[in-house]
């Protein structure tokens, strides 16, 4: 009786483990790992036009599905990473790249942080100069410092020990 | 005074950039295509199983293409308008039906052949037409979505209007509204029907 129970047991056990293995492969995927490398590497660089926080690789959309089968046919082709990328911005402009290519219309984009950077600085040593023209040294004259002293009650003396 | 007036300038600045930025649809994803040739396809025809249309076949005219499926909600949205621009026979309007069948959630097309999707995509394509009515000179069949990719298509609907030569001239993404037939497409159209 325990025996059969334990029998039932270990091949309900068994089937439970061999079905995620059959799942997997029934996606037709990664039939060509290297093909899979690549078009993981592209389309990680590439955004989809449907979820536009998302790349082309990671996105669920079903234009992304479409975009990733045409990505491999293209790599099946024997086209090379810019030849797929120029293929996918001809039809969807340069939106689909997350780094935008260095062009006229993209100058702003590109240097714009760094000309603000550079207006700072230049602001910022403007100012210390000025300031520091401005501040003449402080210096107190005689009485000043007698003064001073009187308010600060007992003339400066050499720290002692606090034994 | 004066030294609040470049703050003040600079976050002015800041206000105008942000007002353009957020009051414009990110969506709106300007297409490289106008201006370039409108790529070429060869597809069937939805109401006559045994043609063919490729865009040559419209060279002389200016027309409209416009992406559409019977499972797209913004162009149950947009079609009453093409039904009434149709009538008014402004323009020829080719109907490039997208993804009928594979772009529909609810049906799982992997386990359909290709003649059964096909016909799926005729039955339901036709029934939809003859349910909301047809502005649509003919209509082809893109079941793949392989022209719609090189179409730049990215949500359907989309609208192409196509000069005499083939240029795209103009693309709507999104429905066609009142607003952007009077302003935007009539226009460059009755422009573009002056162009030899």
């Amino acid at each position: 009786m325990i025996r059969s129970a334990l029998i039932a047991l270990a091949s309900a056990l068994t089937l439970a483990t061999a079905a995620p293995l059959e799942a997997a492969e029934a996606t037709p995927m990664a039939d060509n790992p290297v093909v899979e490398a690549r078009l993981i590497a592209i389309s990680e660089e590439l955004r989809c036009l449907v979820c536009q926080n998302e790349s082309l690789a990671a996105s669920r959309a079903e234009l992304a599905d479409d975009l990733r089968r045409e990505v491999r046919k293209l790599i099946h082709d024997g086209k090379t990473d810019a030849e797929i990328r120029d293929y996918l911005v001809a039809r969807y402009g340069d939106f689909v790249l997350y780094r935008p290519p260095v062009k006229p219309t993209t100058w702003l984009l590109w240097f714009g942080p760094f000309v603000i950077l550079a207006g700072a600085v230049v602001g910022l040593i403007a100012y210390l100069r000025r300031r520091a023209s401005r501040l003449a040294p402080a210096t107190l004259s005689d009485e000043q410092k007698a003064a001073a002293q009187a308010l600060l009650g007992t003339p400066p003396a050499p720290p002692k020990d606090n034994a | 005074m004066k030294r609040f007036l470049i703050p003040l300038g600079l976050f002015l600045v800041l206000v105008v950039f942000l007002a353009i930025g957020l009051n414009r649809d990110p969506h709106e994803v300007p297409s490289p295509l106008v201006g370039k040739p409108a790529p070429d396809f060869k597809l069937t025809v939805l109401a006559s199983p045994d043609k063919q249309f490729t865009p040559a076949d419209m060279r002389g005219q200016v027309w409209l293409l416009n992406v559409w499926a019977s499972w797209c909600v913004s162009c149950r949205a947009e079609h009453p308008l093409l039904v009434a621009f149709a009538k008014q026979g402004g323009l020829p309007i080719v109907g490039l039906n997208y993804k009928e069948v594979r772009g529909d959630g609810g049906i799982d097309a992997k386990k359909l052949s290709a003649d059964d999707e096909l016909a799926l995509t005729r039955q339901r394509a036709g029934a939809w037409l003859s349910q909301h009515g047809n502005p649509y000179t003919l209509s082809v069949l893109d079941m793949d979505g392989r022209v719609g990719i090189d179409y730049g298509v990215y949500g359907v609907p989309e609208t192409y209007l196509i000069d005499k030569k083939g240029v795209i001239r103009f693309k709507q993404i999104g429905p066609i509204t009142p607003e952007s037939l009077e302003k935007k497409i009539l226009p460059l159209a009755r422009q573009l029907a002056t162009e030899s």
